[in-house]
């Protein structure tokens, strides 16, 4: 595999890297309804790729295409260079993890995670070592026995996972994976996800809603609405760069400011309220328009006096705080009536709370905190 | 808070008194020695040596059972298809006449379905026998035992059948390995009904049987017109002992099948 | 390919079956009575090409609804098929209601043993549970032992052979069909509403009628559709339970074929009577449709 210059995996920068998935101009309607909207989309071997977005985006439709359950009405798939359009999902080098885990009822573990093994073409005497591999990888060994019903959820998942991978497929398909998990047990398993796939150097595709699970597990994330990809990226870029208002609203706690831009050498100029100093930004564009201007909370320092040399400062009162443990949420209120939201970390033990409902202070932050979006 | 009261402890009991009742005293006056049926006369169990010396009746009796047997078997296979066609078949020709079909004999009387099938026999010249009372119940069980099996299908986590797809199975070969196992079940109930359906059936074996071919339901059916007999009563009897008997297991084999798993998960849940 | 095989099997079943045969009485109700084998005319006659179709269906008539509808005997077994039906349903609403709604009120143990001694004598044979009923009704059944023993009569009753006795076989043979719909319609009722009912001013009698009976309502309307429809055609239990006066449109139907071999006339009474049936069921449709969507 090419490594890209920096020695890191990212083989998307790399010109010469060949995909392994590739979706050309792909369409899929169901009646009249679009669920996916002329995509095009690459994605590499050994990726761990997450398709991120609410409900009805159409990313499981996206998957089952992977998989072979839909078929795109126009456009192409291509899988290491060739059209799956005609391939049956039985003989497709790509297997799914299933998001109720579709877990063989009438069967035991064992027998579940063999029932493909004996469907290949794989010798009769070697699967019960490739299962043995597989029940060792997801730390099942004890359970071989059991019947689905007779061991936990999280076991159930990793059942799921170790027959999905016993194929040693090109391409593993997740639909929502962690979804019937609950919160500590996911954490714990969206590392062990990586470190499985790292382990097998299967390329993963994860569906997910939850935006926090993409971000941990994913080496590029795709944020998708209504049947369109609106941008692909890294989790940091995705997280600190989103492209539009729909990204940067769909991942984590954003303000949202719309005024008018000026730009200048990369400096764009934003006035947004009568009487407010404008904001000033870094940014990409090059000509003067409307904008939004978009700043994550905790990006945004409160205090209590006025701060000195921070291009952007504006004055209000605390109207809300919510203390969450680790961090505190503060909604400020603008004279104008507008809040913004400013996030701190308590990383003192807090004997006296520095501010206090309706307190006056001042919001500042730099000039590269927050992003100018057009769309 | 359950609230039970006299109200509800007095329909429960008067209700299955009057369900049983009659059952129980056709059972008790088998039992009886004298021929008037409704005189006790000391207990005796010679009705039931006299039924089975009584070769009319055990002749009807094989009849019934081969007819049931082979008529559940093909409106068992019958049935499955067409409710997986239902369930699963998504759209094709006469698809709404297909299903009308299926739901069509459930609500026919049986007087009509009896009398067309007997036309149509003869419209197409097949003497009527075992063959024909077999086709004619096979027709109306099947679509029972479709209702049976598409009621199941119909929960039926379609993500196994696809997770089969996606391992390598053949659509057939999925349907044999995966769903086939559990729904049978309620496959196994459409064959019991359809039997059950066979074994009780008169109207519509006496349009489609012929001379030589009396099932059971005909024969009881002829005798008891003319009154009660204690030949009957035994017959009556053995059949309600034979029911009683195999849905009491089926019952006691579900609760510890369900019990079971109930245990089951209660452990997997405590890890 | 498999799948088109999976399609036309029971497809091609139930058309050769179950249409066909219906269509074949529907042609032979446009028919005339003949002393031949099979006994009715025109009979079609493709020797003659066109000629012979055309024929065929010049002679085909609705005679046979004409005649229906001008003899009373006809009409009567209609209206009178209707009215057992009707009654027998009521009565068994009667006896239904308060067994399922008992049962649904039971300890969560017992229901499903309720339940299997619901379900038992719907497997045991429709027949001889009606046969059991002759013993009983009798002039000198045991009912009749049983009242003239405790002195409550003194002459014994003329039940069996009555329309009475009919009803009585219809309310007990079917009523599993009329307790398992309302049973499951109050056992999904939350006990926690009556409660609500109550703590917002209602008597319990009020609860009931305000509450109670309304979410029961749909499993009412199956249960009486699921008697009502069945028993309009019904044929064993007018013939043993009822008596010579007793008219009902399938018993009526079975005479007309294997008594006087009238063909004709007995697929005319079968059409109407499907007739007949086609609003009952488009209604218990509706109503099993709204439930339904009321449930998902």
């Amino acid at each position: 595999m090419a490594q890209s210059p920096q020695d890191v995996f990212a083989p998307w920068e790399d010109a010469t890297e060949k995909p392994l998935i590739r979706f050309r101009n792909v369409t899929k309607n169901f009646g009249d309804f679009t669920a996916i909207d002329d995509l095009t989309l690459d994605i590499y071997a050994k990726e761990f790729f997450a398709l991120l977005g609410p409900s009805g985006c159409g990313k499981t439709t996206l998957m089952r295409m992977l998989a072979g359950f839909e078929k795109p009405t126009t456009g192409t798939i291509e899988l290491d260079g060739k059209d799956i359009a005609n391939v049956p999902p039985n003989q497709r080098a790509v297997n799914m993890m299933f998001q109720s885990y579709a877990l063989f009822p009438h069967l035991s573990v064992y027998e579940n995670i063999a029932f493909g093994l004996k469907r290949s073409d794989m010798d009769k005497a070697d699967i019960p070592a490739r299962v043995d591999e597989m029940l060792r990888l997801t730390r099942l060994q004890k359970f071989a026995k059991r019947k689905p019903h007779q061991i936990s959820g999280g076991q159930r998942q990793r059942v799921a996972l170790a027959r999905s991978l016993a194929k040693a497929p090109k391409l593993l398909l997740l639909d929502e994976p962690l979804g019937a998990l609950d919160k500590k047990l996911r954490h714990e398993t969206q590392f062990e996800l990586m470190d499985i796939q790292e382990k097998t150097g299967t390329t993963f595709v994860i569906v997910t809603h939850d935006q926090e699970e993409a971000m941990t597990v994913a080496s590029r994330v795709a944020v998708m609405d209504a049947g369109v990809i609106v941008q692909v990226a890294t989790p940091d870029r995705i997280y600190e760069n989103p492209n539009s208002v729909y990204v940067a609203d769909f991942i984590g706690e954003v303000n949202f400011i719309e005024g008018h831009a000026a730009v200048v050498d990369g400096v764009a100029t934003i006035s947004w309220a009568e009487g407010q100093p404008p904001i000033r930004a870094k940014t990409d564009l090059s000509a003067d328009t409307q904008c939004t201007y978009a700043v994550r909370p905790e990006k945004i320092t409160i205090t209590q006096d006025e701060p000195q040399d921070r291009p952007n400062k504006i004055k209000g009162a605390v109207l809300d705080i919510a203390y969450l443990g680790n961090i505190s949420t503060y909604h400020v209120e603008l004279p104008d009536g507008k809040v913004i939201k400013a996030q701190t970390a308590n990383d003192r033990r807090i004997a006296r709370r520095s501010f206090t409902w309706e307190d006056t202070v001042w919001l500042s932050w730099t000039d590269t905190a927050g992003v100018v979006l057009t769309a | 808070m359950r609230r039970f009261s006299w109200f509800n402890a007095t329909s429960l009991t008067v209700g299955f008194v009057f369900l049983y009742l009659p059952m129980i005293i056709l059972v008790i006056y088998s039992f009886n020695e004298s021929r008037l049926v409704t005189v006790w006369a000391g207990f005796s169990t010679k009705w039931y040596a006299e039924l089975m010396q009584n070769t009319a009746f055990l002749d009807a009796a094989w009849i019934t059972v081969k007819v049931g047997f082979w008529s559940s078997t093909l409106a068992t296979i019958l049935g499955t298809m067409a409710a997986y066609v239902m369930v699963r078949g998504g759209r094709f020709f006469g698809r709404t006449l297909f299903s009308g079909m299926v739901y069509a004999p459930l609500v026919m009387p049986e007087v009509i379905t009896g009398l067309s099938l007997l036309l149509f026999f003869i419209a197409i010249d097949l003497d009527r026998g075992v063959l024909t009372i077999v086709l004619a119940h096979t027709t109306f069980s099947m679509c029972y035992v479709s209702v049976v099996v598409s009621s199941r299908l119909v929960s039926f986590d379609k993500s196994l059948e696809e997770a089969a797809l996606d391992l390598g199975c053949t659509p057939f070969d999925a349907f044999r390995s995966v769903t086939l196992p559990i729904i049978a079940p309620s496959v196994i109930a459409g064959w019991l009904l359809a039997f059950t359906l066979s074994l009780d059936d008169l109207v519509i074996a006496s349009f489609a049987s012929g001379p030589s071919s009396t099932t059971l339901p005909i024969k009881i059916f002829s005798a008891v017109r003319l009154g009660v007999t204690p030949e009957i009563n035994a017959l009556s009897t053995i059949m309600i002992g034979i029911v009683t008997v195999g849905v009491i297991t089926a019952s006691l084999v579900m609760k510890r099948n369900v019990a079971r798993q109930k245990a089951d998960e209660v452990r997997a849940a405590q890890g | 390919m498999r799948r088109f095989t999976l399609i036309a099997i029971p497809y091609l079943w139930l058309f050769a079956l179950f249409l066909v045969p219906f269509l074949i009485v529907v042609r032979i109700s446009f028919s005339y009575y003949e002393l031949s084998i099979p006994p009715y005319g025109p009979q079609l006659d493709l020797s003659t090409g066109w000629d012979g179709v055309k024929a065929f269906f010049a002679e085909l008539n609705w005679e046979n609804y004409a005649f229906l509808t001008g003899d009373d005997l006809y009409w009567k077994a209609y209206l009178s098929s209707l009215k057992i039906a009707l009654i027998a349903t009521f009565f068994t609403l009667l006896v239904g209601f308060p067994i399922a709604y008992a049962m649904a009120k039971a300890a969560e143990e017992w229901r499903p043993m309720l339940m299997m001694l619901i379900i038992l004598p719907f497997w045991t044979s429709f027949l001889i549970r009606v046969y059991a009923w002759i013993g009983i009704l009798g002039t000198e059944g045991y009912l009749n032992q049983l009242l003239l023993g405790i002195g409550l009569i003194d002459a014994p009753l003329t039940i069996l052979n009555t329309n009475v006795a009919v009803y009585i076989g219809i309310v007990y043979t079917y009523l599993p069909f009329m307790v398992l719909p309302i049973y499951a319609a109050l056992e999904k009722m939350d006990d926690s509403l009556l409660e609500a009912a109550e703590d917002l001013g209602c008597t319990r009698t009020q609860a009931f009628w305000l509450v109670t009976a309304p979410l029961a309502k749909s499993g009412i309307i199956a249960g009486c559709f699921l008697v009502f429809i069945p028993s309009l055609g019904e044929f064993v239990i007018p013939s043993l339970l009822g008596g010579s006066d007793t008219l009902m449109i399938g018993k009526v139907l079975w005479e007309e074929f294997f008594s006087n071999r009238d063909w004709p006339v007995a697929s005319t009474v079968a059409v109407i009577l499907l007739l007949i049936l086609i609003i009952p069921i488009i209604l218990f449709q509706r109503n099993e449709q709204k439930q339904r969507e009321t449930d998902g």
